[in-house]
């Protein structure tokens, strides 16, 4: 059996457009270990209240992602998450 | 400096949309707007949403910048985004950090050296590209980019064609050797002269790359310089009316010329031609108007350089490197004593097409100093100083030298062309990046030996890496969660222009540059004198290709 397999929601936030993380309680970080992580089937939940608030609303498209934990290390299991949650994996020329 | 500058009403326009843009994003970031609401309004003005931020897409129309718009971008570059941008297949620029909260005071800052992000996105035409070396290039019949103000002129917020089905590239070319890849555009002009020694164009039409590559088929032969604007309008009319809004996959003129045959859309498009009696005149385009557009772009009064070969030959001559780098970077000019200057944007293992702020200011100062202050986007992702005297080169490379700027690989195995891929884009479904980097520092200790070597990679089915035209293509896939690449062989987007074959299974990523360097070895070994990769394809074909890589696994 793999490591399990927890829910969070994640989207860019709207004056940036920077890759952040739904905390709960109507709170958002742009650091992944601290997002909220629940099990699948509390999923949906966790996605109507991320969605929830008045306008504008931090965060542009929450949308629910997989990710499992590594230690202290929130992962997502898709490579195009891991790729949001740390950046390109290339230099670039100002970076 | 001769390039099209804006009159009175272009700056007003210009100043007004900003002014618009403003107030948009005020109301997004108020509430007042839903993201819903606001998409279409920001994408009108270039503004994407990527992985990690914003980004912005920037239109250079024909490839061209004056010194002060290079310099313009490089302002961008540093106080907003993070001191680089990216310069595209469509010989726009595009910035990867940008926060909407900044972006009318980029737009405002851009529009006062006449750039602008408009018509960049969207079921719209989008930016007109043409030869890198237009107006400079020894073979050349004419200038093709006062066809191309003109036509962007006519193009821009044109009302009947403000919701076309889907997107619309339009290209112009003016030499036999087609550096504008026009047979993957939407709509291509040739420009040419017939047996009476009249100007017009060539009309094109249907190509495309994509998830179905197509390459563009000839429409007209010859429509006379003065109805080409009449004419295109009846090829748009067509598609605006037959082409699929109900399939996003089938909206492309593309599909609809391949669906209708070209016979039947020429009968469309010619009757609709014939049909169009007094609108034909408004949009006739007499010589005076062109002859007042190409006096915007008149060339520069060139010194006489006749005298400057000798201090070239002598500088080759005690510089093997130098030397090197005027076989492959440095190409004919129509003057003489003069050269146009590809700068290449493809050190191995730098990002294929990414420039910075300073490397950005150090070419308008060098344009200014040695090219009359002009600067080229090519679509192969380079730059180019269009007009620089003989004898200025070696100064010349010595300083982009220093800058990382004069890698000698200008049409060789290193110099690929790559999208931004999964690194940036949101519609990615593999990296591309760091396959060129690998394959770029893996080829560049043979590439002289190997010769001219097209490769390009896109990062998913939409082909801006344009792969489908590579003399090797590489398509990176998702599949079962891991990136794969499909690899293709004998493409080319010249006069010849070609779609690769499927050379066989997916590969992955840590088997591309093995990969690669087998399907090199296949083509070394049947080579023969004086052939390029394409050549050897086509008289080949794909199975020693394929074999190589069966027996490989």
């Amino acid at each position: 059996m793999g490591d399990p397999v927890f829910r969070l929601v994640t989207g860019n936030r709207l004056r940036d457009g920077k890759v952040i993380y739904f905390v709960g309680a109507g709170v958002w970080t742009p650091l992944i270990a601290e997002a909220r992580l629940v099990e699948e089937w509390d999923g949906a939940a966790l996605l109507a209240e991320a969605q929830a608030g008045p306008p504008p609303h931090p965060a542009i498209a929450p949308t629910l992602i997989e990710a499992t934990r590594d230690g202290e290390r929130v992962v997502p299991v898709t490579l195009r998450d891991r790729i949001r949650a740390g950046g390109p994996t290339i230099a670039y020329a100002g970076g | 400096m001769a390039l099209y500058r804006y009159d009175e009403f272009d700056r007003k326009f210009l100043e007004e949309r900003v002014a618009q843009y403003r107030d948009q994003v005020r109301r997004r970031l108020a509430g007042q707007l839903s993201e819903d609401e606001f998409r279409s309004l920001r994408l009108m003005n270039g503004l994407y949403l990527q992985l990690h931020a914003y980004m912005l897409r920037i239109s250079i129309p024909y490839g061209t910048l004056s010194s002060a718009q290079l310099r313009g971008l490089a302002h961008v570059a540093r106080r907003w985004d993070k001191g680089y941008g990216h310069f595209t297949t469509r010989q726009n620029i595009q910035y990867h950090w940008i926060r909407l909260e900044d972006t009318p005071d980029i737009l405002a800052h851009l529009a006062t050296v006449q750039l602008h992000g408009i018509q960049t996105s969207g079921n719209s035409f989008r930016n007109i590209t043409t030869d890198p070396f237009a107006g400079a290039a020894a073979d050349e019949i004419e200038d093709p980019r006062p066809y191309g103000e003109i036509v962007r002129q006519w193009s821009a917020l044109h009302p009947e064609f403000s919701f076309l089905p889907r997107k619309f590239k339009i290209v112009l070319n003016a030499a036999p050797d087609d550096r504008a890849a026009v047979k993957i555009h939407d709509l291509g002009l040739n420009l040419r002269r017939n047996e009476k020694g009249e100007l017009g164009f060539e009309v094109l039409v249907g190509g495309g790359l994509g998830r179905t590559p197509i390459l563009a088929q000839t429409v007209r032969d010859f429509v006379p310089r003065r109805d080409v604007l009449a004419y295109i309008t009846a090829c748009l009319r067509v598609y605006n009316q037959y082409g699929r809004r109900d399939n996003l996959f089938k909206s492309r003129v593309k599909i609809l010329v391949q669906s209708l045959g070209i016979e039947k859309y020429r009968q469309e498009v010619e009757a609709e031609y014939a049909a169009m009696g007094v609108e034909r005149e408004e949009l006739d385009l007499p010589d005076a108007v062109v002859a007042a557009m190409q006096a915007q772009f008149a060339a520069p009064s060139y010194p006489d350089a006749s005298g400057d070969e000798a201090e070239l030959n002598q500088a080759l001559a005690a510089e093997p490197d130098f030397a090197r780098w005027v076989k492959y970077n440095v190409k004919p000019h129509k003057a003489a004593g003069h050269a146009i200057v590809v700068v290449s944007l493809k050190q191995p293992g730098k990002v294929t097409g990414d420039c910075s702020a300073s490397q950005m200011e150090l070419l308008a100062e060098l344009a200014d100093r040695l090219s009359f202050g002009e600067i080229r986007i090519t679509h192969d992702q380079n730059m180019v100083l269009p007009h620089v005297r003989k004898a200025a080169l070696y100064d010349l490379w010595l300083q982009l030298g220093a800058a990382g700027l004069a890698t000698p690989n200008i049409g060789l195995a290193s110099d690929i062309i790559c999208c931004p891929g999964m690194d940036y884009c949101s519609l990615a479904t593999a990296r591309s990046i760091p396959i060129a980097q690998a394959l770029a520092t893996n080829l560049a200790q043979r590439e002289q030996e190997i010769g001219p070597l097209q490769i390009k990679i896109s990062g998913c089915i939409n082909a801006c890496g344009h792969h489908h035209v590579g003399h090797i293509g590489i398509l990176g896939l998702e599949k079962n969660g891991a990136e794969s690449y499909q690899i293709t062989v004998g493409g080319s987007d010249n006069a010849q222009a070609a779609l690769g074959g499927i050379v066989g299974p997916a590969v992955a990523a840590h088997e591309v540059t093995a990969t690669v360097d087998r399907l090199i070895d296949v083509y070394l070994r049947l080579r023969r004198d004086g052939e390029q990769f394409p050549d050897t394809y086509r008289r080949v074909g794909l199975a020693p290709f394929k074999e190589a890589l069966v027996v490989a696994r």
